[in-house]
């Protein structure tokens, strides 16, 4: 009997049954459906990690000199955080000497961040973030005005309360209002906006337009943190090369403007969109371990309840075999007859998993912030796990069957 | 299949002079089935039965032959070594000039496929096949294409004369049908004979009496034709009769044909 044959065979033996075949091979497909979700769901979310957000928080070739790392890789250990609280913050006074160790094409800024509550005359009070920003901070944030104007020169110079506010902002605080030119109230001093942001998008479903960006020198600063210190300095470079570059100019001032002798680890933190990464690289690593051990023990599962299923049905079909066997099928015709129709119907089961897992996939992407890119290899995977488990749990069903002795199993009852 | 032990052979001048009806000779292609000294003993639960103690029997082509017995007389066992699903313990059986009765498993089964067509008294026709497919099923296992198996399974039903009735399956014919489906299907691949195990022992006596005219039919054109039998008027049929008893052949008698019996149909 040729393969074909066989799988022709297997195709009608399931079609007669067709309910019975589902519950064969639910396990199978509940596994492969869970399978293809996960990993579609982790490759979406890598896809817009890597893509969207990651160059969304962090210019790509730039780097922040800060107190503090703001991703970790791991687990922070006690004795970390301790350390860390113990590190000098990174002070007005340190901003001047990295800047002299930057050649001039390298672009930088300061930024000191935290919550606010603003509030206008035309809305009710709200939290938002604010920033005390130098000069440098839009460009390099490439970060433009849909209205009005950026903060001037001159306002830096003199740290006039003035603000750039997000779309979120101008929405919510001057609805159907052209904000330019009115006053958002930032504990109780008031600042004039003087332009609209452009929109930043959303990480997540959630807006990164709720800020606010003052000049450094403003009033604003001391709100957010302690005086004469900022809390962080970002550095972008055209190349990586020349970010590295620079990264251990930086490193190397502030080594010795810490006093650090070589043997100590810095008390600072300098931080690329690596970091980030690698952060998320190692989620991704866990999500996909769980992910994917889960469904496999489905699997399993799955594949014991079809090793079952066909040994009952090869004791049902014990006549069918003796009359098989008698009009000239060899022990090998009957296993393959019987893996044969196992594996077709594990596979099956298992395309149909394929189909459901990207269901659920484009379901999950649809109703929730999470994206879900279908990888292709993962169809391939899932119908090719279907096809091994099916051939697998049947071996010892196909064996048993094809050991019958012809004269005994033709007596069989049907 | 139940523990075997083989005895060693005699040699081969004590074969050729040993084997019934066919004196000084090495089977050759007159004879479909040659059997010498065939034994066949089943150990139940520590006790030793002898089936058969030694059956030496030849039928050559065209033959039309009842094999009877009563219960115990070994009859089934000779049947099922002669239809090669099972082998001896001793003793040798060259069907159609090969001998099978030392082949492998895989081995018996291409010659069940190529020389015997088995027609059973309980038809053991596949259910949920229609006719046309249940006598395709020899050819499928010795690897014909579909097309050819589709024409030769048509002609075969044709001699059987219910190719109207191919698209059926076995619970929408009567029994005589079932049993002349059966029969197509022993044919499809030409064998060397037809084995009929009590063919009409589930129709009743006007079925039966349908079915003994096809075999009839069929012996006159040429096919080689074994029947085990109980019943003396199915066995009145076959021009010749083997009687076992206990394990060996008691009487091996040939008949006139039974023209008169038949009548005009």
């Amino acid at each position: 009997m040729s393969l074909l044959q066989a799988v022709r065979l297997a195709w009608e033996t399931i079609r007669v049954q067709k309910l019975k075949s589902f519950f064969t091979v639910i396990g199978v497909t509940i596994g492969v459906t869970f399978l293809i979700a996960v990993v579609s769901i982790v490759a979406g979310m890598s896809r817009y990690m890597k893509d969207d957000l990651i160059g969304k928080i962090i210019a790509v070739n730039s780097f922040s000199l800060r107190r503090t790392p703001d991703f970790q890789v791991g687990d922070v250990t006690q004795a970390t955080r301790a350390e860390w609280r113990r590190r000098p913050r990174i002070y007005d006074s340190d901003v001047q000497p990295v800047a002299d160790v930057l050649p001039s094409d390298i672009l930088w800024a300061t930024q000191s961040e935290d919550n606010v509550t603003l509030e206008s005359s035309y809305a009710k009070s709200r939290v938002s973030d604010a920033s005390a920003v130098s000069s440098g901070w839009f460009d390099l944030k490439h970060m433009g005005v849909t209205d009005g104007r950026l903060i001037s020169p001159q306002e830096y110079q003199l740290g006039t309360p003035v603000v750039v506010i997000g779309k979120d902002v101008a929405d919510h605080f001057f609805p159907n209002l052209n904000p330019i030119g009115r006053v958002l109230t930032i504990h109780d001093l008031p600042y004039t906006v003087v332009g609209v942001a452009e929109s930043q998008g959303s990480i997540f479903g959630q807006s990164l337009d709720k800020f606010v960006v003052a000049p450094e020198k403003s009033p604003l600063k001391r709100l957010l943190v302690q005086h004469g210190t900022i809390d962080a300095m970002i550095i972008q470079a055209p190349s990586d090369d020349r970010m590295r570059d620079a990264m251990e100019s930086v490193r190397a001032v502030m080594r010795g403007r810490h006093h650090l002798h070589p043997s100590q680890p810095d008390n600072f933190a300098l931080e690329t969109s690596e970091s980030a990464l690698d952060f998320w690289n190692n989620i991704q690593k866990y999500l996909t371990i769980a992910g994917v051990a889960l469904p496999t023990v489905g699997l399993v599962v799955g594949a014991i309840v079809i090793m079952n299923i066909m040994l009952v049905a090869v004791a049902e079909r014990t006549r069918e075999i003796g009359i098989r066997k008698a009009l000239g099928a060899r022990r090998r015709d009957i296993l393959n007859q019987f893996l044969v129709e196992s594996a077709t119907l594990s596979t099956l089961g298992a395309a149909l998993g394929v189909a459901l897992g990207i269901g659920f996939a484009k379901l999950i992407a649809a109703v929730s912030p999470l994206p879900a890119a279908v990888a292709v290899w993962s169809i391939f995977v899932g119908v090719g796990i279907g096809a091994g488990v099916g051939m697998m749990a049947g071996i010892y069903p196909a064996s048993r069957a094809a050991l019958l002795d012809p004269i005994a199993a033709m007596r069989q009852e049907t | 299949m139940s523990s075997h032990t083989v005895e060693a052979p005699l040699s081969e001048t004590a074969e050729r002079r040993a084997v019934t009806g066919a004196p000084g000779a090495t089977p050759d292609n007159r004879w479909v089935i040659v059997t010498r000294g065939i034994k066949r003993e089943y150990d139940m639960g520590g006790e030793v039965v002898r089936a058969l103690r030694g059956v030496d029997l030849a039928i050559s082509r065209n033959e039309y032959v009842a094999i009877m017995g009563p219960s115990g007389s070994g009859k089934s066992t000779l049947m099922n070594i002669v239809g090669c699903l099972d082998t001896p313990n001793a003793g040798e059986y060259w069907l159609n000039g090969q001998l099978v009765s030392t082949m492998t498993d895989d081995a018996l089964a291409r010659v069940r496929n190529k020389e015997i067509g088995f027609v059973f008294q309980t038809f053991n026709l596949l259910p949920r096949a229609t006719a046309l497919h249940n006598v395709e099923l020899p050819l499928v296992y010795a690897g014909i294409g579909s097309d050819e198996r589709r024409r030769r399974a048509k002609l075969a039903l044709e001699k059987v004369q219910l190719e109207n009735r191919m698209d059926h399956r076995p619970n929408e014919l009567s029994g005589g049908q079932r049993q002349r489906v059966a029969i197509a299907r022993a044919l499809v691949n030409d064998p060397s004979m037809l084995l009929a195990d009590e063919p009409t022992g589930n129709l009743d006596s006007g079925t039966s009496e349908e079915i003994m005219r096809v075999f009839e039919t069929l012996a006159s054109s040429g096919q080689t034709v074994v029947m085990v039998t109980h019943e003396p008027d199915i066995a009145a049929h076959a021009r010749r009769v083997v009687v076992l008893r206990d394990g060996l052949i008691s009487t091996d008698e040939k008949r006139e044909a039974f023209t008169s019996r038949l009548g005009a149909s």
